[in-house]
């Protein structure tokens, strides 16, 4: 049989706030435990929440950005369950009445085409702390610093139909998120992560099939991981006459495997309320006009800039378009370089990226500023250098050898362009190969290559290929 | 100096008739022979006491003072006290040291204001008798075989005992008026929001509202003007001025329009009470004001409204005490489900859990509606009832309880007829009003209270309205035999 597979995402963004949704304690990631967590995150008794304003305006940003509705009134509601590392006894959510309300985003599948993926709600929350289980003599740590961290939860509709559609939608809520500035998206501290419910069906047939709920998914590539391991294991209990039940599943990447998690409560009665402690949200329209108006160029129309302004192929666009930074950046090596889009694209997209990717670094932590970049891709296009001797550039600017221009310099990197010197190297070359020269003679085009390559290397790559070309071509015809 | 008022010692004191070191001195002697009478102290702070004495008696040397420096009070044990055991009346806070100061106790402790301790209240104050508090019941200062009432039943008798001059409560239902019936002080419940409640540990979070119990109107002005003030940390908190609660005191009432809903009047009433109620309005109609009978039709609904709406929020308000983080932990956990069971079944009283079992079988899915949903439209409607009565009349006056104050022991193992004690005053707290209960006659030698209920906002005419009634009658001077 063939079998359909069912996704739909519920993202949590930590919003980039500088103190806590519902207290004034620091959200700082990695501070010793419990040192950034004041009487409120602590639950004492006869504390009370008073509402990070901040949090509002980043849940607004979000739903603008993504044309979904802005509530005019929201209301936190109290879920109740009891857990160590969840203070009060109940975290302060929202339940029926969400910031956010429906909305939806274009994601781009490998073919190319777009899909439309619908966003149901997205709502404002508190996270937890952290159990640290196995401390000292088997005991288990409480770590509040995290506890009232604002979150928002962001729940798509069952829209996607691969694990490839859920990367995508997922990268792009992160590039969203990140553009807007809400979130620092980074999934190793757990500012940006995600859970999947995750069914399938027969093909063709309309009602869903019965979802898992899959936990703990913290990067791109679990995600993909855990969705295609839940797929074959939903299809393997159909088919082996079983049911899917409904559960909540936690992915393990070591083991590579899903398993059943036990519910936190035995029944899963959350009994929501409205917090009486908190007033119900209101904004207004002059709110959500000037939060409109702050709003960043967001990716979409960022991408469709690139390709109008600069003359990239939607793909250049796309790479390009990718997180904020990046795109910032290319701008900004364009700028240095006075124009050349398409060679400037090559270089950030290509071997920057590339070395980027294989030290692990972010673009914000590049050694190489955009202004360098750009400063030796001008050097390229006046023929200063060669894009040869450019990648031996790079590498310098890298190491923190200086700018092209001094790179240049000093190692006398500058591109032989007089004529006469590229003859005296090719007449060399041609007296010292004979062979070579007969075999050219004779027909055997191939052996140019070979020419090319030896003159290149006697002029220690200084030599402007395209001269260099046409002397050969012109001295061993005669 | 302890049958004096608060404004008479303030006078005093400002006057240099007495320190308040000696002032202090002798409240905490008053609470050391008399106290273990009828219990009203959970904790007395001696120490702390008199070092606030004394640095009151620097200000007011150095000129600095204001009405309520170097006036020693007795503040309920449900307001966190930096370094000084918070117990809320309950083995689960037992052993609890608050490090942090309620708002309430931050305005106190700026205006020069003395702590004189902490006292007795129904555990988590959920209780009309104080019967339920871990520390023992209070036991009436009119009669010490009678409750106080609750569940500010400790501070209601520390003031009828003049064990302190003034005292704090909370009111969730009644808790701060029905004590002060049955010991025959005053007490006012302001508007929801008028007074922080950061600090105040959470019974009901719609309801509750603190509030001053004094022995006169002129005193709970006084005192509601420290206590009351929008407060950043309470988002409920009302972001409105705060007037000289003592300007309008000895405005005339001529022309003032009061309604007598009919449903406060009902068979439910002790006829006696009725009786000194209707004396209480002849008063006031000789002051110049008029009468007017009123219908608040959806009375009936307020107590069983009440009691989803407050137990629903306390099961929630009460899932911290969980022994993981602080209060009453168990001995030996085996597991975190033997942890949280314990560590509850042993730390809360029996009437605490009737109410987190009640509130979270109300909020439970395929309940919500039918109880916690419903009872949120029949708080709208009796809302609504004292909406339309305000537009005809200025206050509304009835009784503040039932009857006067019951025998220890006689309503505590029937919760219905317990929970019924507070039937005149719960519509308050679910409109949000503010109220306050003024002595007004004696039955059967005990004391009983009138219930004045205002509009939003409006407890400068409550307080003129029950400051004028107290020029022309005497009955909060009067005090207790043994406690004169």
């Amino acid at each position: 049989m063939e079998w359909e597979v069912v996704i739909g995402l519920e993202i949590h963004a930590q919003l980039a706030t500088k103190s806590k949704i519902f207290s004034g304690a620091s959200t700082a990631y990695g501070a010793p435990a419990n040192t950034q967590a004041c009487v409120v995150d602590l639950g004492l008794p006869g504390v009370l929440p008073v509402l990070n304003h901040e949090a509002v305006q980043m849940a607004i940003k979000f739903g603008l950005a993504t044309n979904s509705e802005v509530a005019q009134r929201s209301v936190f509601a109290r879920k109740n369950y009891f857990y160590p590392d969840l203070p009060k006894g109940y975290q302060i959510s929202q339940m029926e009445l969400p910031i956010v309300g429906e909305g939806a985003l274009d994601i781009r599948l490998e073919d190319g085409s777009v899909k439309k993926i619908g966003i149901t709600r997205a709502h404002l929350e508190e996270d937890a702390g952290k159990s640290l289980h196995g401390g000292a003599q088997g005991m288990t740590g409480i770590d509040l610093n995290r506890a009232g961290t604002p979150l928002l939860e962001i729940v798509s509709e069952p829209d996607m139909r691969s694990a490839k559609e859920a990367i995508a939608y997922m990268k792009k809520i992160h590039s969203i998120v990140t553009y807007i500035d809400i979130c620092d998206g980074n999934m190793q501290e757990g500012s940006f992560r995600c859970d999947a419910n995750v069914s399938v069906r027969p093909k063709g047939q309309e009602e869903f099939g019965t979802r898992a709920e899959l936990k703990n998914l913290n990067s791109f590539r679990f995600v993909e991981r855990a969705i295609n391991l839940e797929v074959e294991r939903q299809i393997d209990v159909i088919e082996g006459g079983g049911e899917v039940v409904q559960e909540t599943r936690l992915y393990d990447a070591d083991k590579h495997e899903t398993r059943a998690m036990r519910s936190k409560e035995e029944a899963n009665d959350y009994r929501y309320f409205p917090d009486p402690d908190l007033l119900p949200v209101e904004i207004d329209k002059e709110t959500i006009e000037a939060v409109r108006a702050n709003l960043p160029e967001l990716p979409d129309a960022k991408l469709q800039r690139f390709m109008q302004d600069y003359a990239l192929s939607d793909y250049d666009a796309d790479v390009l378009t990718s997180t904020r930074p990046m795109a910032d950046y290319y701008e900004a090596v364009v700028k240095s370089a006075g124009g050349e889009a398409k060679l400037c694209a090559n270089w950030v997209s290509g071997d920057l990226a590339g070395t980027l990717n294989k030290e692990s670094m972010d673009i914000k932590e590049c050694p190489v500023s955009a202004e360098m970049l750009g400063g030796m891709i001008k050097r390229i296009a006046d023929n200063t250098i060669s894009g040869k001797i450019a990648k031996q550039i790079f590498e310098a600017m890298w190491q923190g050898e200086g700018d092209a221009d001094s790179v240049i310099e000093s190692k006398g990197l500058k591109q032989v362009t007089d004529t006469g010197a590229i003859e005296e190297l090719v007449d060399d070359i041609i007296a010292n190969n004979p062979a070579q020269v007969e075999q050219y003679r004779s027909g055997k085009d191939k052996v140019f290559g070979f020419f090319v390559g030896q003159v290149m290397k006697a002029s220690q790559g200084k030599a402007n290929p395209a001269q260099v070309n046409q002397i050969l071509k012109d001295k061993l015809k005669s | 100096m302890h049958n004096k008022t608060l404004s008479e010692l303030s006078a005093a004191l400002q006057a240099g008739e007495f320190s308040s070191t000696e002032l202090t001195q002798s409240y905490l002697e008053r609470i050391a022979s008399l106290d273990p009478q009828v219990n009203a102290f959970v904790t007395v702070t001696e120490q702390p006491a008199l070092d606030a004495a004394a640095a009151a008696d620097r200000r007011i040397a150095a000129g600095e003072a204001g009405p309520l420096t170097g006036i020693p009070l007795a503040q309920k044990d449900i307001f966190c006290t930096e370094g000084v055991k918070t117990t809320c009346g309950s083995k689960m806070l037992d052993n609890f040291i608050s490090p942090y100061n309620a708002t309430v106790i931050e305005h106190f402790n700026a205006a020069g204001a003395v702590m004189l301790g902490k006292t007795n209240m129904d555990e988590f104050a959920m209780g009309s008798s104080n019967e339920t508090s871990f520390y023992g019941a209070v036991k009436n200062p009119w009669d010490i075989n009678k409750v106080p009432g609750g569940s500010s039943g400790g501070s209601a008798a520390a003031v009828a005992a003049r064990l302190a001059p003034a005292s704090t409560g909370t009111d969730t239902g009644g808790s701060i008026r029905q004590p002060a019936s049955l010991c025959g002080i005053t007490g006012l419940k302001p508007t929801y929001g008028r007074v922080s409640r950061y600090g105040m540990i959470a019974f009901a979070s719609s309801l509750d509202q603190a509030g001053p119990m004094t022995r006169t109107a002129e005193d709970a002005a006084l005192m509601l003007n420290c206590m009351a003030g929008f407060d950043g940390r309470d988002s409920t908190s009302a972001q409105r001025d705060v007037p000289d609660y003592t300007a309008n005191l000895a405005n005339s009432l001529e022309g003032l329009t009061i309604g007598l809903p009919k449903e406060y009047f009902d068979e439910g009433l002790d006829a006696q009470v009725g009786s000194a109620v209707e004396a209480a309005i002849r008063e006031y109609e000789n002051l110049g004001a008029k009468v007017k009978e009123i219908s608040l039709p959806n009375t009936h609904l307020a107590v069983p409204t009440y009691y989803v709406v407050a137990p629903a929020e306390c099961s929630s308000n009460l899932s911290r005490f969980d022994g993981v983080r602080f209060g009453y932990r168990c001995d030996d956990p085996v597991d975190l489900e033997d942890l949280y069971k314990r560590s509850r079944g042993e730390g809360f009283g029996a009437e605490v859990k009737r109410r987190i079992m009640i509130g979270a079988y109300a909020l439970s899915a395929g309940y919500y509606d039918a109880y916690y949903l419903k009872a949120q439209q029949l708080r709208r409607l009796i809302s609504d009832d004292f909406k339309r009565a305000f537009e005809e009349v200025d206050v509304i006056m009835g009784p503040t309880a039932p009857g006067p104050a019951f025998g220890l022991g006689e309503k505590a193992d029937d919760p219905i007829t317990m929970y019924l004690s507070d039937i005149y005053t719960i519509a308050a707290n679910l409109a949000g009003l503010p109220g306050m209960s003024v002595p007004a006659g004696f039955v059967n030698d005990m004391p009983i209270g009138l219930q004045i209920i205002g509009n939003y906002f409006d407890e400068s005419r409550l307080l003129n309205v029950a400051h004028r009634y107290q020029q022309v009658t005497d009955w909060h001077t009067r005090a207790p035999e043994q406690f004169k």
